[in-house]
């Protein structure tokens, strides 16, 4: 006995993925295009820079465009383009890692307080209220003087830094699936906490975690090249986009704004890029029909 | 009772752009409410009874494809603007089935209840207050003073929706739509208010068009009754006759389907498919053709226009020969 | 596994809920029988929600004593197994089809699921019962394999029946199971419902305000008020024949041709009696 009805998934999406970047918008998919190219720099920057980014030449500094020197060269005579494409992946991996340490830990602080709720969530709650006192940059700098100035020892203080933003947006979201009917229902069935946390309250919140961990990227970045440029991240002669503001400030006063700029330009383009499309995916879980 | 109708819809059509394609949700809508009158309104899902309602308070989105016309009190509302719509929208008050979701939960009570007295009809804060109070007593609640100054969330849900049907008649009006205001409500609750509804009814000469899923709430409460079904009006008949000769078999059907509270059926006479929107129906064809039991040939010629039949109009392509048969008839 | 011997397969002695300060079940007992079906009928804050969360466990019993086909069932469960095991005796299908299912998950999903929780089965076996289990809830191929969000309200209820039964429960709660469904499609899983006790044996326990409903499905109701117990009895003695105040006041309460409702009952006090 057939009823009428209609098939509203009659047009079988190609790519959940991709459906959701076209919903997006022309700004998130512009973003998207700028987050695959700075991907794809991260991966093979150094393979395509075409000079030594690490070689100075001081009767070169300052130089303007030239040949095949697109952005000429900063204060030690270095070829610009080549640093940016030598700094990208340091520049970019960085808040990478930092991401994926906070959302990862801070998913699982989140959940486990919002399933128990009780003694233990205001145990962690109060923890993670504590390290909400301290700054991200202002950890950095105490890692840096414990352990001395690297990538490593910053990322590390970014990444608890950021742990209770995540987990704030992540406990909430949690909390309120939790409360859902159909976790009740598995937990009448007897299944353990676990395996219903991992397999039915986290993916159904990942579109928001998702959101948060974009969202999340563009302040890394920023953090992390605010460090190098105070001299705690990557240490010079290494390029990274932070450093080369620093080293190249200079220039700025001096009417060789190119160099500074250019990197500046890149962090700023690519933390847009991040932030627009975090912003869109998040606005899109917000939103889903379920 | 009045002849000349307080509120005339006729052949309206609704359509809503919804992602990119235009759906009907409403065809061919008409219907009467003479004043005092209570006119119930009964679909399942997809009917289109609260969108008629919306359409009536000039409610609906604003890419909304609108075809008929609305008249209330003679005049025309589509084009109401301004000073206009304001003074429409006192003359006919909404209620709706979640309170909550209608309120400000910032704001007290006291302050949602006067503030169209205060802003459009410019009277004093404390005159405002005063009538809101009297109107409170009106519904049951006593200490009006101090319900004035609670919040929301300290009302439970049947006395807020109390207090949302007096803050909806504080302006005099002559017409109250409700749309499913009891549905949230427990059994007990629904009594209270439905009761609350009559004396005020009763009192001031209001009439209502009573939207709701619940065909004998509905024939229980109203005057009349109309149902809908696929975004059409199917039947139009006085509540006394529609249980004992209706004349749609969808009618019929929809309440055959209900279990008897005085007796347990081995089965329940469930109607087969589901109920569906205007714009899921077959076209060219009785929307309720798919499931009804009665269906023959004439059925799927054309959508079947409406027909007055023993005080009543239904558009039932059979109803003339169906006259009688419905009532003790199976629904599938 | 429904037990034909006539021993209780759900027993509930002085059960009591407090809130807080707020006692929201008082002395609540009652015994059902394989096969029977009982009703707790009562307004809003009577106790009958927190009834049924206290024996399927989302709740603890402030005192008294809950038994499920001899096993108790008072104290949280100490093990996996025993969480498994009370699966298998009290499942629940709750009021609001649109969240009581995993938005991710299909009708097979999640029946399979139900199934590897309970049974170290082999995948063929899992799928041959989750065919039985969606062809005896009415759902057809497509629907089986649809997201909920291509689902009615009423398929999406047939799913969380199908998901509950997969447990094999000697009791099926029907927390307000039917209240948010289209009356046409009330009709369908109501008899779906009486079907699938003819076959299967189940017993149900149904939390309901609508009377009619509860007169079609049960054969005993208790009737709550603030938390206790103020009428009991053979279903249709108790709505023909209501003997407590209350219980008469919610028959009245009922539309009915040349229903004229009075405006009359104790006053409302203006706040949830508690939680429902």
């Amino acid at each position: 006995m057939s009823a009428v009805w209609v098939d509203r998934e009659a047009t079988r999406p190609r790519s959940k993925a991709l459906t959701r970047l076209r919903a997006t918008g022309p700004a998130g998919i512009a973003s998207a295009v700028v987050i695959a190219v700075a991907m794809f720099v991260a991966v093979f920057g150094p393979l395509l820079a075409p000079y030594p980014p690490n070689l100075p030449n001081l009767s070169l500094a300052w130089a303007g465009p030239a040949g095949g020197h697109l952005l000429g060269y900063d204060f030690a005579g270095r070829d610009v383009l080549s640093r940016l494409l030598a700094g990208a992946p340091v520049t970019m991996l960085g808040p990478l890692a930092v991401v994926i340490v906070s959302v990862t830990a801070g998913t699982l602080l989140a959940v486990t307080t919002a399933w128990r709720r009780g003694a233990s969530d205001a145990v962690i709650s109060s923890g993670l209220d504590i390290v909400f006192a301290f700054p991200g940059i202002l950890l950095a700098m105490l890692a840096a003087a414990v352990f001395g100035a690297s990538l490593t020892a910053a990322a590390i203080a970014l990444s608890i830094a950021y742990l209770p933003y995540v987990a704030r947006v992540v406990r909430g979201a949690a909390l309120r699936e939790r409360s859902q009917p159909y976790i009740a229902a598995l937990e009448v069935q007897g299944a353990p906490a676990t395996s219903i946390c991992l397999r039915h309250l986290v993916p159904n919140i990942a579109p928001l975690i998702l959101a948060q961990a974009t969202i999340l990227f563009g302040y890394a970045m920023v953090d992390l090249a605010a460090i190098s440029f105070l001299g705690l991240g990557v240490q010079p002669p290494a390029a990274s986009w932070g450093g080369m503001i620093a080293e190249n400030q200079d220039g700025i006063v001096q009417g060789y704004p190119l160099p500074a700029l250019a990197a500046g330009v890149c962090i700023v383009t690519v933390v847009i890029a991040v932030n627009v499309l975090g912003e869109r995916l998040f606005d899109q879980a917000q939103a889903a029909p379920r | 009772m009045s002849d000349s109708p307080l509120l005339e819809v006729a052949g309206l059509t609704v359509r809503l752009s919804v992602n990119g394609a235009k759906l009907a949700v409403l065809r061919d809508v008409s219907l009467t409410v003479r004043p005092g009158e209570a006119v119930g309104l009964v679909g399942e899902s997809g009917s289109g009874k609260s969108m008629t309602a919306r359409a009536i308070d000039r409610l609906l989105p604003d890419r909304a494809e609108v075809q008929g016309s609305i008249r209330f009190g003679g005049a025309d509302v589509s084009g109401l603007a301004g000073a206009d719509l304001r003074r429409y929208r006192s003359q006919v008050a909404m209620i709706f089935q979640d309170p909550r979701a209608h309120v400000n939960p910032v704001r007290r009570v006291g302050d949602f209840m006067t503030e169209v007295l205060r802003t459009n009809f410019g009277v004093p804060a404390a005159q405002a207050r005063r009538r809101a109070v009297d109107m409170l007593a009106q519904v049951g609640i006593e200490d009006g003073a101090r319900r004035l100054r609670q919040y929301p969330h300290q009302m439970s849900g049947g006395m807020l929706q109390r207090v949302m049907i007096a803050a909806a008649l504080l302006t005099g009006p002559r017409l109250l739509l409700a749309d499913e205001p009891t549905t949230a409500l427990d059994v007990s609750t629904q009594a209270e208010v439905m009761a609350i509804l009559a004396s005020l009814r009763r009192g001031s000469g209001l009439a209502m068009l009573f939207i709701t899923h619940d065909l004998e709430l509905a024939a229980a409460t109203c005057d009349r009754t109309a149902v809908m079904y696929a975004g059409q009006i199917v039947e139009i008949r006085a509540s006394a006759l529609l249980h004992g000769d209706p004349l749609h078999p969808y009618t019929a059907a929809l309440a055959a389907a209900r279990p008897d509270i005085a007796q347990t059926a081995h089965r329940l006479r469930a109607i087969p498919g589901r109920p569906l929107s205007a714009f899921e129906a077959p076209a060219g064809e009785c929307a309720f053709a798919p499931r009804c039991a009665y269906v023959r040939d004439i059925c799927r010629a054309a959508v079947p226009g409406l027909v007055q039949l023993g005080g009543g109009v239904s558009r039932c392509a059979r109803a003339g020969e169906l006259r009688g048969h419905l009532q003790a008839a199976p629904g599938g | 596994m429904a037990d034909t011997s006539g021993a209780p397969v759900l027993e509930a002695t002085g059960l009591r809920k407090e809130f807080g300060g707020l006692v929201a079940v008082d002395d609540v007992s009652f015994r059902l029988r394989p096969g029977r079906s009982l009703a707790i009928v009562g307004a809003s804050g009577s106790g009958k929600t927190t009834i049924a969360r206290m024996i399927v466990g989302l709740e603890r019993p402030t005192s008294g004593s809950i038994a499920a086909c001899g096993h108790d069932r008072s104290r949280p469960a100490r093990s996996a197994r025993d969480r498994r095991r009370r699966g298998r005796e009290v499942q629940i299908v709750f009021q609001d089809p649109y969240t009581s299912l995993d938005p991710r998950q299909d009708a097979e999903a999640a029946i399979d699921e139900v199934l590897r929780l309970h049974h170290g089965w082999p995948a063929g076996r899992r799928r041959a019962r989750t065919a039985e289990l969606t062809g005896l809830v009415g759902l057809d191929a497509r629907q089986s394999r649809a997201m909920p969000r291509s689902l009615s309200g009423g398929q999406r209820q047939r799913v969380a029946i199908a998901r509950a039964l997969a447990a094999d429960p000697a009791v099926l709660i029907l927390d307000e199971s039917v209240a948010a469904l289209d009356v046409s499609i009330q009709a369908q899983i109501l008899n779906l419902l009486a079907d699938i006790r003819d076959q299967t044996h189940l017993s149900y326990i149904l939390i309901s305000h609508d009377l009619a409903v509860v007169r079609q499905l049960t054969d005993h109701t208790l009737v709550l008020h603030r938390g206790t117990v103020v009428e009991r009895g053979p279903t249709a003695r108790v709505l023909d024949h209501p003997q407590h105040p209350c219980t008469q006041r919610l028959r009245a309460s009922v539309p009915r041709p040349g229903w004229k409702p009075a405006r009359r009952g104790p006053p409302d006090t203006g706040k949830d009696a508690g939680p429902r």
